[in-house]
């Protein structure tokens, strides 16, 4: 029987947003202006990298927005023809990572082992151990761990490390082959001007990174099945599943919230700055007060209210995972809408810049409307600020929704997030001996995706905003030979 | 300066309005005061008579906007918005939702004060610091400090706070053993107890703010006085020192003032994991007790020292660039 589809809220916006992305991308590929500027993005190397990091967590997030709920096998005494579906709502990822799913142990266990961290009292031979049980799944396959256990991880991480350069070095030759017909140059010497760093885009830094991404997932992938790769949580889950699930939460969170905050900014700043007068009074005394309230203090604010709203209607979702959904898309409605003063006044100002060029004018005076000049003439040329404004608060938004959980008005608690990771995190590092793979694990996913989202929006910024190419720090060139140059000239 | 001052205020007042009705706004009509009762009662038996009751004894039992019983001016004096919002403007904040909880401006008053030990010497030494490493970094741009400087500075921006906080205590309290994991004790013995607070806070700022005043002063650096300060053979030192450090001063002020209402609103966060006994404890103990009135006053005192943060700001900028006059 087929399972029924279940379209969440931030599926829906996250698909939309996938879709306006695919557009925006044909946009650029026919302009060449937009072109060359993102170019100039791909061509700074941290920029080119961290894309690549970033489109692997998109490919997971788009993976974890097909939500679906299995049809339970029919039970006899009820109608033909009325399936009735499972109360668990699973997504794509989670069909992916079933393996993980149903690999669930009582209670902690370290990354890697076969042990269970908890100790039972048994007596072996007379005599009151304390020794710890063999774990349901990790290491089950086993039959003498003690011995078996290196050689057995070793030869996995291996067949891991094989099949990860052996998926690097198929994307290579997939490079150099696309890079030889563009260029109408032969293959090797294709591949010979990579490695010699020629050209503008610094493919081989590129490459580098995905040699060491393949490697990763290939080593994590032939280790999983077999182990809990990042050990297990209180109740057994896996940490490494939870990780995983956490990226979906920050993407959508980071981007759903700042295309939240794009409409009134944009609307109003422009708006503001065009007409000036009691137009611009108005929009700046709404701004002011919004932000003049303490942001987190307003965000939660907003949230508690919707927390009462939500619990006065329970019976508004089917299941818990749609409640858990609305609340996170009403968590980035309210991030947008208490967020919006920055680039608004950033905005407002650029306009009051426009207006009083000579394009603005002449358009005034061959009479166009107000309207149309702002749509026309004002919107595009203030769109490169609304890009760099998003790219930049998107790192933000993940790092200020692990506050927010911590305070306790951000994503819900069944949902799996970074902040509800590093909340566990805290009281299992208190414990004795120390819990720290839940915290390692969620440092090293959430710093990798804030560092690439970092470095990414840094490259954005640099390519479409040319004042800010002045602060890049640079390594000292290292001055080519005299007689080099001289030849050259 | 002076009417400058007053029109200011004005205007501060007419903004303190506007987040007064929208916080009311946020507050009651979203959400009607027998909601707030049936949440702060909890259980599952809620009758009428508790809500009323419990509406009585906080001073809900009023109509919201329009109180269509009475008369004339009171037909809008005797209700709760009038009430709440001439009470707000007197800073008496009346009492707390929570059945045990007393007064709120006392207890405001008392916790404003840990803040301030928490948030003075945090401030100062934040924009000490990050004006210190900003400088160096400018000092010996295009080099491999200042590359390597701006990679420590984006890679410890990427960090949660949340983490400093949780590795700094296991390293520093349970492993290093140097500094007690929380707590508080008024007098000078405060001091063990704000010393991880104050240094891990310092740390997970610094990345971004010594970023910003770096691209700040290497703005300055390319204007055309600092060629002219050269040419006239002033050391690199001097011109850094006496010219760019003084005019970069400004936004500095700018983005550093941002900060100091919560010099008085207190750090949420490494409050409430550090148990120092502050606003911004208070503002998360209000926010998982669901107490409407503490965090409704909060976000009055809150946006009260934004609005004169603002306006010191602005009297800081005459004392910093005699360049500037207020009129």
């Amino acid at each position: 029987m087929s399972p029924k589809f279940v379209l969440l809220w931030t599926d829906a916006t996250t698909w939309a947003l996938i879709l306006c992305m695919v557009v925006y991308a044909v946009a650029v590929a026919r302009s060449p202006n937009l072109k060359a500027s993102w170019r100039k993005v791909f061509r700074d190397a941290p920029a080119l990298c961290s894309s690549l990091i970033l489109g692997l967590c998109v490919l997971l997030t788009a993976a974890d927005s097909i939500h679906y709920r299995n049809a339970l096998p029919p039970v006899p005494g009820t109608p033909r023809g009325v399936v009735a579906y499972d109360t668990v709502t699973r997504s794509g990822l989670d069909w992916l990572l079933s393996s993980l799913i149903e690999s669930r142990e009582d209670t902690y266990s370290r990354p890697l082992d076969y042990l269970s961290y908890r100790r039972d009292t048994a007596s072996i031979n007379g005599q009151l151990q304390r020794i710890s049980p063999r774990l349901k799944h990790g290491g089950a396959h086993l039959s003498d761990p003690d011995h078996q256990w290196a050689a057995d991880l070793a030869s996995r991480v291996g067949t891991g490390l094989v099949l990860g350069l052996a998926l690097a070095v198929a994307c290579a030759l997939a490079l150099f082959g696309l890079l030889a017909r563009t260029r109408r140059a032969g293959f090797l010497e294709t591949a010979a001007s990579v490695w010699r760093k020629e050209g503008d885009i610094p493919w081989r830094a590129g490459l580098w990174t995905l040699v060491v991404m393949a490697t990763l997932v290939g080593v994590t992938v032939s280790l999983m099945g077999a182990y809990h790769v990042f050990g297990t949580d209180t109740t057994g889950n896996d940490v490494l599943y939870q990780s995983l699930k956490c990226i979906r939460t920050a993407f959508v969170i980071g981007s759903l919230s700042t295309i939240a905050t794009l409409p009134l900014a944009v609307v109003l700043g422009i708006m503001a700055g065009y007409f000036r007068g009691w137009v611009d009074e108005v929009i700046q005394y709404f701004y002011t007060v919004l932000s003049s309230v303490p942001n987190i203090l307003l965000i939660a604010a907003c949230v508690l209210m919707v927390q009462v709203f939500l619990d006065k209607h329970p019976d508004m979702f089917e299941t818990g995972v749609e409640r858990a959904d609305v609340k996170l898309a009403l968590l980035c409605a309210v991030l947008g809408l208490t967020g919006w003063a920055s680039l608004c006044r950033l905005l407002r100002a650029e306009t009051m810049k426009l207006r009083e060029l000579d394009y603005v004018q002449a358009a005034n005076a061959f009479g166009v409307s107000a309207t149309r000049i702002m749509v026309r003439h004002v919107f595009p040329n203030v769109a490169h600020l609304m890009l760099i404004v998003t790219v930049l608060d998107f790192s933000s938004l993940i790092l200020y929704e692990a506050v927010l959980s911590y305070v306790g008005v951000g994503v819900d608690p069944s949902m799996n997030s970074f902040g509800g990771m590093l909340n566990l995190a805290r009281k299992e590092m208190s414990l004795d001996p120390m819990v720290w793979w839940s915290f390692f694990a969620a440092f090293g996913f959430m710093v990798t995706v804030v560092l690439s989202v970092n470095l990414f929006a840094d490259g954005v910024r640099d390519a479409f905003d040319p004042r800010a190419r002045a602060f890049r720090p640079r390594l000292p060139v290292t001055r080519k030979p005299a007689a080099q140059a001289r030849n050259q000239g | 300066m002076f009417s400058y001052l007053v029109r200011r205020t004005l205007y501060g007042a007419l903004i303190l309005l506007g987040v007064n009705l929208l916080t009311f706004f946020l507050f009651f009509t979203v959400n009607t005061p027998d909601d707030m009762a049936r949440l702060n009662i909890g259980g599952k038996h809620i009758t009428q008579d508790l809500i009323d009751k419990w509406k009585i004894e906080r001073g809900y039992d009023k109509p919201l906007y329009v109180n269509d019983a009475k008369q004339g001016a009171e037909k809008f004096t005797d209700t709760i918005f009038w009430e709440r919002s001439v009470s707000l403007f007197e800073l008496r904040f009346g009492r707390s939702d929570a059945e045990s909880a007393g007064d709120i401006g006392p207890e405001v008053r008392r916790r404003m004060g840990v803040s301030v030990q928490l948030a003075l010497p945090l401030f100062t030494l934040q924009v000490f610091a990050s004006t210190a490493f900003a400088l160096l970094l400018v000092m010996f741009r295009h080099t491999r400090l200042d590359f390597w400087g701006v990679v420590t500075c984006v890679l410890m921006l990427s960090i949660s706070s949340l983490i400093y906080i949780i590795a700094g205590q296991v390293m520093f309290s349970r492993l290093l053993k140097v500094a007690p994991i929380s707590g508080y004790v008024p007098g000078w013995d405060v001091a063990k107890f704000l010393l991880l607070p104050i240094v891990l806070s310092l740390l997970a700022r610094l990345g971004t703010e010594a970023r910003l005043y770096r691209a700040m002063f290497l703005e300055e650096i390319s204007k055309d006085y600092v060629r002219t300060a050269r040419a006239k053979g002033l050391s690199e030192t001097v011109v850094l020192f006496r010219h760019v450090l003084r005019n970069a001063l400004l936004p500095i002020v700018t983005s550093a003032g941002a900060y100091l209402p919560y010099v008085f609103l207190g750090s949420l966060v490494f409050e409430s994991f550090f148990g120092l006994p502050g606003l911004g404890a208070y503002v998360i103990d209000a926010i998982t007790k669901q107490d409407f009135a503490v965090v409704r006053t909060m976000v009055f005192v809150g946006s009260l020292l934004y609005i004169a943060t603002f306006v010191l700001i602005d009297v800081a900028y005459t004392w910093v660039d005699p360049r500037v006059r207020l009129g």
